[in-house]
């Protein structure tokens, strides 16, 4: 089962690339942009036919190694 | 007295280490990421470089190596745990020092030295060093200290702040601090302080005619504190 996983910055936590891109967007014409946050997003196969469990194990590994939990929040989005 | 210095696919500064501790008493040894277990040591050393290519976030994947559940259970059993740099970012990513370490604000790789304060000498690294403000080198691109405000407290409350950017002069103010870092943090220790990460490199300053000697007088002092 495939499930997937994002991870954004906390809102209080600084995003310099994010800034960078934003004013790169800026530059391209794209005014029209409040804010830019740069995340990341994980595919997990993992070899479970209950989404439920399959669910949980992502988020298992989500806060213990894919997101720091400082500074990082993750949401699961999607299960097929 | 003896060390151990960790060597993870991608240590870069394990063998500079290695020199240091030598050249200033110690009997050090180097141990592999995927050992086991640690030899008996009175210091260990996590060294600078690029651990797993700083692959998900610099540290991560070293913090959960083989060798550090021995790390782990070693520093909270009192033992001296030293993380210099990646080092830094590995014992944050282990939990054993608190805070995170982000990309630097201006976006750069630095790479310069810089002057270090330390003015916190309830502890066993910077006890007895007469010298308040160091001159380090530093050199990464995750240097960016950051934790919640209720860290900060704790932080602060426990007196966890072992060195901070500053000028030659000591001043600690926002124009030295080179990366972002939170009330110009270079370097924390656990709240029992034997757990201590920087980002400067101290085993860069130890010969004149390389760099300078305030990694010497870091080395010295550190061994007659163990002693």
């Amino acid at each position: 089962m495939k499930i997937s996983a994002i991870i954004t910055l906390k809102k209080d936590v600084l995003d310099p690339q994010g800034k960078v891109i934003h004013q790169a967007l800026d530059g391209m014409g794209f005014n029209s942009i409040n804010e830019v946050r740069q995340g990341k997003y994980f595919e997990i196969d993992v070899d479970e036919n209950d989404p439920k469990k399959a669910r949980e194990i992502v988020e298992n590994m989500c806060s213990k190694l894919l997101a720091n939990l400082v500074i990082e929040n993750f949401k699961i989005i999607e299960t097929q | 007295m003896k060390s151990s210095v960790i060597t993870f696919p991608g240590s870069n500064c394990d063998r500079d280490m290695d020199v240091a501790l030598k050249k200033f008493g110690f009997k050090n040894e180097m141990v592999w990421h995927n050992d086991n277990e640690l030899p008996k040591s009175d210091l260990i050393v996590l060294p600078g470089g690029f651990s797993y290519g700083d692959y998900l976030r610099c540290g991560s994947m070293a913090s959960k190596s083989k060798i550090m559940q021995s790390v782990i259970n070693f520093a909270k059993s009192g033992g001296l745990v030293m993380g210099i740099c990646n080092g830094f970012q590995i014992l944050v990513e282990a939990g054993l020092v608190p805070g995170v370490l982000l990309r630097n604000k201006y976006l750069e790789f630095i790479c310069k030295n810089v002057f270090v304060k330390s003015d916190n000498k309830e502890n066993i690294y910077f006890k007895n060093l007469n010298k308040e403000v160091l001159e380090f080198h530093i050199a990464h691109n995750e240097g960016n200290f950051f934790c919640t405000p209720d860290q900060l407290k704790e932080i602060e409350d426990n007196n966890q702040i072992a060195i901070y950017y500053c000028n030659k002069e000591g001043q600690i103010e926002d124009q030295y601090n080179p990366n972002g870092s939170l009330k110009n943090i270079a370097g924390i220790f656990n709240k029992e302080k034997n757990v201590l990460g920087m980002m400067p490199h101290p085993e860069r300053m130890i010969d004149q005619s390389l760099s300078g000697e305030d990694g010497s007088l870091f080395f010295k002092n550190l061994i007659n504190n163990i002693k």
